[in-house]
């Protein structure tokens, strides 16, 4: 699969892998209830990186960092940790820590216990382990919190000593699966921010797992989408959200108006291509086929521009206006089997102008426009 | 204009109430616990007849206490009780423990039926049976028969709560130990344990509570010097009705009061930590 190749790092980067997975398969049960949760999963995370994955519930993210951290065993393939095959190295064996997604702290152990619980398994001296305690309850901000049992601390901070107990040991490869999923809004953004610098400061692997296309955007080094077992795409926040890899990764990350078209024109940087709808369009050439004739063309919301009617490239009504705040999202009717989903930031046209059943012409560019792979 | 009617709203039942069931229910308790009501306060009279109060004393707690016999066999009692405990206790536990932890195996449901089904064998029949199978195999140490007869009823009682406790735990916390390089041993100890213990002294009270008060089986296998107090009360009871003995089961009550607030106390708290 040419994706599994794309994932591969270059040869210098290699040897620095923190993580190689070779195609990892994985069921649940056998026979007929048996179910297939990771389908020949293949790909490297770098040491240092902030590697996240994304993808829809249920989709086998859980289970791959159950795989990593060894509280399930992989039905075929390797992993490989900093070049050692971990298949067989039991959990507490291995330099990985988890970040669970309810934080499973102890109950019954003060914050400081919780946190220097990896320490005094590792048998560290007292003096080390006290002084690192006080180091991870300071990098996140927990110091005044030392002394409490976690039922008596609010879900953020459980969060925080979560995070703290699994970083204390300084393990080479830091799990996180969705940390922020039961945090409000405000304070899983400022979480992000938080997390990098966790990260950055520490220079620990974080493997993150979200099924929030933002959160993974917004954090990540690279970013693995995945679906239904599979993954669909590797690569850095701006490769997959700008190049999708396919119509899955396309309408996950983020907004997208697919059109059908066919090909009209011979291949250039760019091609004509007429619509089902009968608009003749510009799209960007790279990825089309050698010989395709029917292809998917692909837009972001946010890259089309508004214009006078008969002044763009095509012209339509609008059926529908959502006033987001800071942007407004409208749906246009241009002729096509979808309406078109358009994003216009606030500010640069005084939007209270435009009204339902306006008629706008609509301008799309030929680098806006790009051909999908199926 | 129509004429608004004053009439009083007539007051509705909720579901489930039943008219007189108040004073039903209040003749019911008073039924249950006048009588033991009764024999408290008579065991603090002054009097050596049973139902005529002639004034305050205790007396006859005095006497009790002074009474070798019975001193014997409340010994009797609490050596069986605590040895009965602590062996059902731990059965019980690595019962539980294996049935919710140690994967599948074929016969799980069963095993869960066979150790909980003393509960409905009818007490009569696991005495006789003891009685006749000790007599077989000629076994015979004392207060021993009585301790093994008593572990085997006490082992479902202690087992349900601690399985019940075990139900309503968080694997993941297993996980995380194991996660922060703990081996299994330390994991069992450092986190499984401490969670499951409310559960287990849940465990330990009732099966106490339950060997203090046993009557029958105690009385079929018990040999001659292994008298338990509710035998002795029996035995004296035969010999007439004493403010003695009102004392004696006053203070049987008191104990076994003490032992269910105690489980109760105990069983409020939820494996996270919160109270209920
Ligand atoms: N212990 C299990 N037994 C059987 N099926 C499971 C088990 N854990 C997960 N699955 C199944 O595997 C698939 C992937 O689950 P999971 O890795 O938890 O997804 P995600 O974390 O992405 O939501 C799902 O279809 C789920 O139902
Ligand atoms: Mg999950």
């Amino acid at each position: 699969m040419s994706v599994a190749q794309a994932a591969a790092l270059p040869i210098a980067e290699r040897a620095r892998a923190a993580v190689e997975l070779d195609n990892v398969e994985k069921t649940y049960g056998t026979g007929k209830s048996a179910v297939k949760a990771l389908k020949g999963v293949s790909f490297d995370i770098a040491d240092n990186e902030f590697f996240t994955l994304l993808g829809p519930s249920g989709c086998g993210k859980t289970t791959l960092l159950r795989a990593l951290a060894w509280f399930e065993s992989v039905t075929a393939g390797t992993i490989r940790l900093f070049g050692e095959d971990i298949v067989d190295v039991p959990t507490y064996k291995r330099s990985i820590n988890t970040v669970f997604q309810h934080y499973s702290l102890f109950p019954h152990m003060s914050v400081a216990e919780n946190v220097a619980y990896g320490l005094k398994r590792l048998k560290k001296s007292k003096s080390e382990i006290e002084a690192t305690v006080a180091d991870m309850l300071e990098l996140v901000k927990m110091t005044d919190f030392a002394g409490r049992l976690p039922a008596q601390l609010s879900g953020g901070q459980q969060q925080r000593v979560a995070l703290a107990r699994a970083l204390a040991p300084h393990p080479k490869v830091l799990l996180l699966d969705e940390p922020l999923s039961a945090l409000d809004l405000k304070l899983r953004q400022s979480m992000r921010q938080e997390l990098k610098q966790i990260q950055a400061r520490t220079g620990i692997t974080f493997i993150f797992v979200t099924h929030d296309q933002d959160e993974a955007l917004s954090m990540s080094d690279r970013v693995a989408v995945m679906s239904a077992g599979y993954v669909q795409q590797v690569g850095t926040p701006n490769e997959i959200y700008e190049h999708p890899a396919n119509r899955f990764v396309a309408g996950f990350v983020g907004d997208a108006n697919f059109i059908d078209a066919q090909i009209t024109s011979p291949v250039g940087d760019t091609v004509t291509c007429r619509t089902k709808g009968g608009a003749v369009l510009q799209a960007d050439a790279r990825n089309l086929l050698e010989g395709q004739r029917d292809v998917t063309l692909f837009l972001r919301p946010e890259k089309v521009k508004l214009a006078k009617v008969g002044a763009a490239t095509v012209d339509g009504e609008i059926t529908d206006i959502q006033y987001l705040g800071n942007s407004t999202m409208m749906q246009i009717d241009i002729g096509e089997a979808e309406p078109l989903v358009v994003t216009e930031p606030l500010g640069e046209v005084d939007q209270r102008l435009r009204q339902v059943g306006d008629r706008v012409g609509v301008i799309l560019s030929p680098s806006a426009l790009q051909i999908l792979v199926e | 204009m129509a004429a608004i009617e004053h009439s009083k709203p007539k007051k509705r039942r909720a579901f489930g109430e039943v008219p007189g069931l108040g004073a039903l229910a209040i003749a019911f308790m008073m039924f249950l616990y006048l009588p033991i009501l009764v024999l408290v306060v008579y065991s603090f009279n002054a009097g050596n007849i049973v139902m005529v109060w002639t004034g305050f004393s205790t007396d006859w707690y005095a006497r009790a206490f002074a009474n070798e016999d019975i001193r014997k066999a409340a010994i009797n009692s609490l050596v069986v009780a605590t040895s009965a405990t602590a062996i059902a206790t731990t059965c019980a536990t690595l019962a539980a423990l294996a049935l919710a932890r140690g994967g599948s195996f074929k016969g799980k449901g069963a095993t869960v039926g066979v150790i909980t089904l003393p509960l409905m064998v009818p007490e009569i029949v696991t005495a006789v049976a003891m009685l006749v199978f000790f007599s077989n195999i000629g076994l015979n140490f004392g207060l021993g028969n009585v301790i093994l007869a008593h572990v085997t009823f006490c082992i479902p009682f202690a087992f349900m709560p601690i399985r019940a406790r075990l139900d309503g735990m968080d694997t993941t916390l297993e996980q995380a130990s194991r996660d922060l390089y703990a081996s299994d041993w330390e994991t069992f100890r450092l986190v499984t344990l401490p969670q499951l213990m409310p559960g287990v002294l849940a465990g330990a009270m009732l099966s106490f509570v339950i060997s203090m008060d046993d009557f029958i089986i105690t009385l079929m296998v018990a040999g001659a010097g292994d008298t338990t107090l509710p035998v002795y009360i029996y035995s004296m009871i035969r010999q007439g009705i004493t403010p003695e003995i009102n004392a004696v089961s006053s203070i049987l009550l008191l104990f076994s009061i003490v032992l269910v607030t105690a489980y109760w106390f105990v069983t409020r708290t939820k494996p996270d930590g919160k109270n209920r």
